[in-house]
């Protein structure tokens, strides 16, 4: 009777550390494929107010999304023609983006900045530096990056930019209690 | 807390928010919260309503004492205790 309880209490503790042990964390894992104003404007919001709540945030940027952790600074040298191309009629950086409605050949994204100024909403490039500043990760899809033509000499400087492939997105998703895909 | 006792407090750190739209109060209170010591009370200054449902959600997940808030004219002073 001992030996069987002795048994079961062994069992229930292997499978409450199972348990435990695939609990997600506090963590939340945002996909950024867009790279329209509106909408990396929201995944940033998103993860900083994540960060404020104590949460782990990973942000990882593919597709679209990678044009805006382009710095406009930078001219990286020894591209092909394709590349060249597609790197110009693509924005770069942040502050090139377009609202993906009213855009109105750039009046509606202005008019929208001018409007995020009156009311005090902070600017895509504040929200990149309060990400950097409450160590908010960003990873970037490499293969997206190749795709695309950009170099990582032209990538924005962030504290711990990485580059990564859909391997390390899925596990950390896996590990998260909220994904999102923007 | 009542609206009457709210105003009898004596905050040991004051957030000013009220220029701030969201995220900006939560990140203002966030940043500040390192400050204060377990037990004093953190008073935030904001001007967004939303503001309102942010700060007791945030306190709930980190365990601190929402205490309530005033609203004077559009400007909400929520508090908590650490």
């Amino acid at each position: 009777m001992a030996n069987e309880l002795e048994a079961q209490v062994q069992l229930l503790e292997a499978q409450l550390k199972k348990l435990q042990k695939n609990q997600p964390k506090d963590q939340l894992s945002i996909i950024v494929f867009s790279g329209d104003l509106d909408k990396v404007l929201a995944a940033m919001i998103i993860a900083t107010g994540a960060r404020a709540m104590d949460m782990e945030v990973k942000m990882f940027f593919t597709f679209w999304g990678t044009a805006m952790l382009r710095d406009k600074n930078k001219s990286p040298k020894g591209k092909d023609f394709m590349s060249k191309m597609f790197g110009f009629m693509l924005p770069k950086g942040s502050t090139k983006l377009k609202l993906s409605k009213l855009n109105m050949f750039g009046m509606g994204t202005a008019m929208l900045k001018d409007l995020m100024k009156k009311k005090n909403v902070a600017s895509l490039e504040d929200l990149i530096a309060t990400a950097a500043e409450f160590g908010v990760e960003i990873c970037i899809c490499e293969m997206s990056m190749n795709l695309m033509g950009f170099k990582k000499e032209e990538m924005i400087d962030y504290p711990n930019l990485s580059y990564v492939g859909v391997g390390t997105y899925l596990s950390d998703a896996d590990e998260s209690k909220i994904q999102l895909f923007i | 807390m009542t609206t009457e006792e709210l105003k009898t407090l004596k905050s040991d750190k004051v957030v000013d928010a009220r220029s701030m739209a969201c995220p900006g109060p939560l990140l203002a209170a966030k940043k500040a919260i390192g400050d204060v010591d377990e037990g004093q009370i953190m008073e935030i200054l904001s001007s967004d309503e939303g503001t309102k449902s942010d700060i007791p959600k945030w306190c709930r997940k980190q365990e601190f004492e929402y205490l309530g808030s005033i609203d004077e004219d559009g400007i909400y002073r929520l508090f908590l205790k650490k």
